[in-house]
């Protein structure tokens, strides 16, 4: 163990760390801030609301998006809402309930300060976000609406139609927009980040790629802020974005930043199943669908009837079955392991039969249509074009996928890596889902980051830097980070292959969902970790890349982003290997209870596993931070 | 089922491009209109032959990143529907479709189907938000919103960014997109405060990189959020109002 893993948790009761942390922090001086340079990569929600926030306060910012535009960024695409402990609804929310909630869905391996703090700037969150015009969904009076999501009792959740992520993305690309417009925020766009630099210990800079003109640049400043979300499309198919990938966490990884609980992924249980073997990505059915929707299959094996003529007593609803206190609500590592088990029991539906039954006929007859129309329009009519099949009419069919990660860099409480200087924000770092995210937290910790924690706790590194300027970029450290990635490029231009980046990365995804998906076990996890370095090396010789490095080239783009996706995988094995409990998403094979559950084991496995680059992709070294729980009691989950 | 692809092929902005035609054999109409260039792309590049550049990413018709002509209509023939989000099933086996980048002087050309839109960055720049710094927001119920009204703002605010409106106007004018921006913040009580100001900058920056609207209707049809062209209206109705209204506030 070498990596110092000092959380920085600060004194105090549970609910007064973070105002007590606030308080001890070091503030830069207003007329100093404009001295300090910050690069921000990525441009998500904790990506764009940090650059706003940063240069409100007054730093001087570059952001850096491989996007054409800040909007593009992957947090667009969420659905189902961001959850705030307002209590708005007097159904006995509140900022304990909701850290308690992300704890215990966490499955008890989340840090317990960042998550109190997550909760408790919930609230500031949905005030900002009204603020900047979010067009959150309102009821007649013109109040603010709430709904209640995938496990939890409350209804806390508050949604802009089903696209939340949209309108808050936008919302903060907005407020970053204004800040460009002031001269504040120097917007980078086409710009893939390549390199963290680093130099005596510290980051001081990153290089980039232009991906429209092929120049390779350095940029340095005091600090660097990595907002580059998950890694989910290590699986190939998963619910990401196409072009989200694990490169910049991974690339800081490599220089030293730990890497924590990697092989935390979240498998999503409400997606669209996969219709060929063509498929490009997997489309995800927003949670709050299983508000109304209830899940079911055909009780018999082989009943190949329509839904609709298939009566009630030959259904079985199975997770209100299992599950009766949360039903069809359970959270979604629970709901998804559950239709795995019913599909590999034989009893899916569809032409492939890869999916269950989400079956909207109960709350249309209860609401009516119209009522059931306003709140899911949007997702029933993507669903329809995909499948061309009607959901007010015939149930959707779902099944489980990919869709993030709850594993990245290790941060402390003040969002730091392992490296000083280097903070990661957003679904790129791990503090605070745990094992398991619950449904509408991802935006809410995004902006919590970006917004609200990163903007008190930068402060704190930089004044230790006044009167310094940035290091200069044609200074040595710029020059072999550089070099580094200009031979990176010419290797892969030169290899010169037979097969294309994309079938390498469909063969990795499958290795990766057969052994280091839903389940995991030991003899699994040993062959993937025998097959992937093997699938690495034909890569590395055998992989075509076209054209020239000198402009526009996606392929040479995606062949990076699969290069450590290939490195990243082996991680995932070796850290899923190592955890030998079952916990939230990560579900061991050898540790489950009689029904089939998840088994934790606290006497051992009550940490982060942070993981160091050693220079070889299976062997990295195994650092440990311990979570100790104060305010919340280590129970085992029960949803029954 | 099969098709014919006569694709747009361009190495650059400064050289000339021309249609190729590529057969693409053995799709399921199950595919979406992306993943056909997939498969085409991969048998491109184990063919040597440089892969079709085009923009895509999310694959859920949200992100706004994609969209080409697909037989001279902005993302196809489906009503409200970005390109990533139509499928296959809406062509016939064998027949031959034509696909092109956006055409527009605002969008210059990058590569093959791929152009540059940050002309929309520059018109959000120009006013497309509410002033709010971090931390100084009030309580977010306390202004009421009617619920009317929230709904049409929201109408407005789920443009993606995509440019069809642009590539499909004869004009290439970009009045949908600056006019949904514009009424999203405009229809809400917190975007008052800046509503003249934002509607004459941005209008203003808007008529720097794109043509004038002529009333032609075509955005609406092309736009995949089906975005109404009453929200031009809107914009016009404002604008005119800034020209007096920016004035008089100067005088106050």
């Amino acid at each position: 163990m070498t990596l110092q893993l000092d959380a920085k948790v600060p004194p105090g009761a549970i609910e007064d760390k973070w105002d007590n942390h606030k308080f001890s922090v070091r503030l830069v001086n207003p007329a100093n801030k404009r001295k300090f340079k910050i690069l921000i990569v990525g441009t998500g929600l904790a990506g764009a609301s940090a650059a706003a926030s940063l240069a409100e306060l007054g730093y001087d910012v570059e952001v850096f998006t491989f996007h054409d535009s800040p909007r593009r960024a992957h947090s667009i695409a969420a659905q189902g809402g961001i959850n705030a402990a307002k209590n708005y609804k007097n159904d006995g929310d509140s900022v304990y309930r909701l850290f308690y909630d992300t704890v215990k869905g966490g499955d008890y391996r989340s840090r317990e300060a960042n998550v109190y703090r997550l909760a408790h700037e919930s609230l500031n969150i949905i005030d900002q976000a009204t603020a900047q015009g979010v067009p959150f969904a309102r009821e007649y009076g013109g109040l603010l609406d709430n709904r209640s999501f995938g496990g939890a009792q409350v209804a806390r959740t508050f949604y802009a139609r089903g696209q939340t992520g949209q309108q808050l993305l936008l919302g903060a690309y907005q407020a970053m927009a204004r800040q460009v417009a002031a001269g504040t925020v120097k917007l980078h766009t086409r710009s893939e980040m390549l390199d963290i630099v680093v130099k005596e210990g510290r980051a001081v800079g990153i290089v980039a790629r232009d991906l429209i003109s092929g120049a390779i640049t350095n940029h340095s400043g005091h600090a660097v802020v990595l907002a580059t979300g998950g890694y989910s499309n290590v699986f190939f198919l998963s619910t990401n974005a196409m072009a989200c990938n694990v490169s910049a966490i991974w690339r800081a990884h490599r220089k030293g930043a730990g890497f924590a609980n990697p092989s935390f992924t979240q498998i999503h249980p409400t997606c669209i199943p996969a219709s060929d073997e063509f498929q490009s990505k997997l489309t995800l059915m927003s949670e709050s669908l299983r508000n109304d929707g209830r899940i079911w299959v055909p009780s018999r094996i082989g009943d190949d009837r329509p839904a609709s003529q298939i009566p009630k007593e030959e259904r079985d609803y199975f997770l209100e079955r299992m599950y009766p206190a949360f039903g069809n609500l359970v959270p979604r590592d629970v709901a998804s392991r559950a239709v795995k088990r019913i599909v590999d029991e034989g009893k899916g539906v569809g032409p492939l039969r890869n999916g269950v039954y989400l079956d909207f006929h109960d709350a249309i007859e209860r609401e009516g249509r119209q009522v059931i129309q306003e709140r899911y329009e949007n997702l029933f009519e993507m669903y329809q074009r995909i499948t061309d099949e009607d959901p007010y009419e015939v149930p959707m069919r779902i099944y489980p996928a990919p869709h993030y990660t709850m594993g990245g860099l290790w941060v402390d409480y003040n969002l730091m890596t392992t490296i000083p200087g280097l903070y990661a924000i957003g679904e790129a770092n791990f503090s605070d889902h745990g094992a398991n995210r619950l449904g509408a937290s991802a935006l809410m910790q995004g902006l919590a980051d970006g917004y609200f924690i990163l903007p008190t706790t930068i402060g704190d590194y930089l004044a230790g830097f006044l009167g310094q300027p940035p290091v200069p970029t044609d200074d040595t450290a710029f020059g072999d980070a550089g070099q580094e990635v200009r031979d990176r490029v010419d290797r892969f231009m030169s290899t010169r292959g037979s097969r294309t980046v994309d079938w390498f990365h469909k063969e990795l995804g499958k290795i990766m969902l057969e052994y280091c998906g839903m389940s995991r076990s030991e003899p699994g996890l040993n062959k993937a970790l025998s097959e992937i370095p093997a699938l690495y090396e034909e890569f590395k010789t055998d992989v075509r890349i076209l054209g020239t490095a000198g402009g526009l080239n996606q392929t040479l783009e995606r062949a990076g982003r699969v290069e450590d996706f290939f490195e990243l995988a082996q991680a995932m094995c070796v850290d899923a290997l190592h955890r030998e409990e079952s916990c939230g998403g990560h579900f061991r094979e050898e540790s489950q209870t009689e029904e089939g559950e998840a088994l934790r084991w606290d006497d051992d496995f009550a940490h982060v596993a942070v993981w160091e680059w050693t220079g070889d992709p299976a062997k990295p070294e195994l650092n440990k931070e311990p979570l100790t729980f104060e305010a919340v009691n280590l129970s085992t989950r029960s949803y029954k | 089922m099969n098709v014919t692809l006569q694709i747009w092929r361009q190495e650059g902005p400064d050289v000339p491009g021309s249609f190729k035609t590529y057969e693409v054999a053995g799709i399921s109409e199950e595919m979406s209109f992306l993943e056909v260039l997939d498969v085409l792309n991969e048998r491109l590049v184990t063919q040597g032959e440089e892969p079709v550049a085009f923009d895509h990413d999310c694959r859920e018709g949200i992100c706004g990143s994609c969209g080409v002509m697909i037989d001279g209509q902005a993302h196809g023939p489906q009503l409200g529907t970005a390109t990533c989000q139509l499928h296959m099933r809406k062509f016939e086996s064998g027949s031959t479709i034509t696909v092109e980048p956006w055409r527009a002087a605002g969008f210059p050309l990058v590569k093959d189907l791929v152009v540059d839109r940050s002309s929309f960055d520059r018109i959000i720049e120009a006013g497309g938000y509410i002033t709010v710094d971090t931390g100084s927001a009030p309580d977010a119920n306390l202004t009421p919103v009617p619920k009317p009204a929230a709904d049409i703002a929201f109408d407005a605010a789920a443009c993606i960014g995509c440019g069809a409106c642009v590539a499909a106007c004869p004009n290439s004018a970009a009045n949908l997109f600056t006019a949904a921006k514009i009424s999203h913040l405009n229809l809400l009580p917190q975007g008052q405060a800046e509503r003249w100001a934002r509607t004459e900058n941005m209008v203003e920056v808007m008529e720097e990189y794109f043509g004038s609207c002529t009333n032609h209707g075509e955005c609406e049809k092309a736009c995949p959020k089906s975005i109404s062209i009453d929200f031009i209206a809107i914009m016009n109705a404002d604008y005119l109002k800034a020209k007096v209204k920016n004035r008089r506030l100067v005088a106050q």
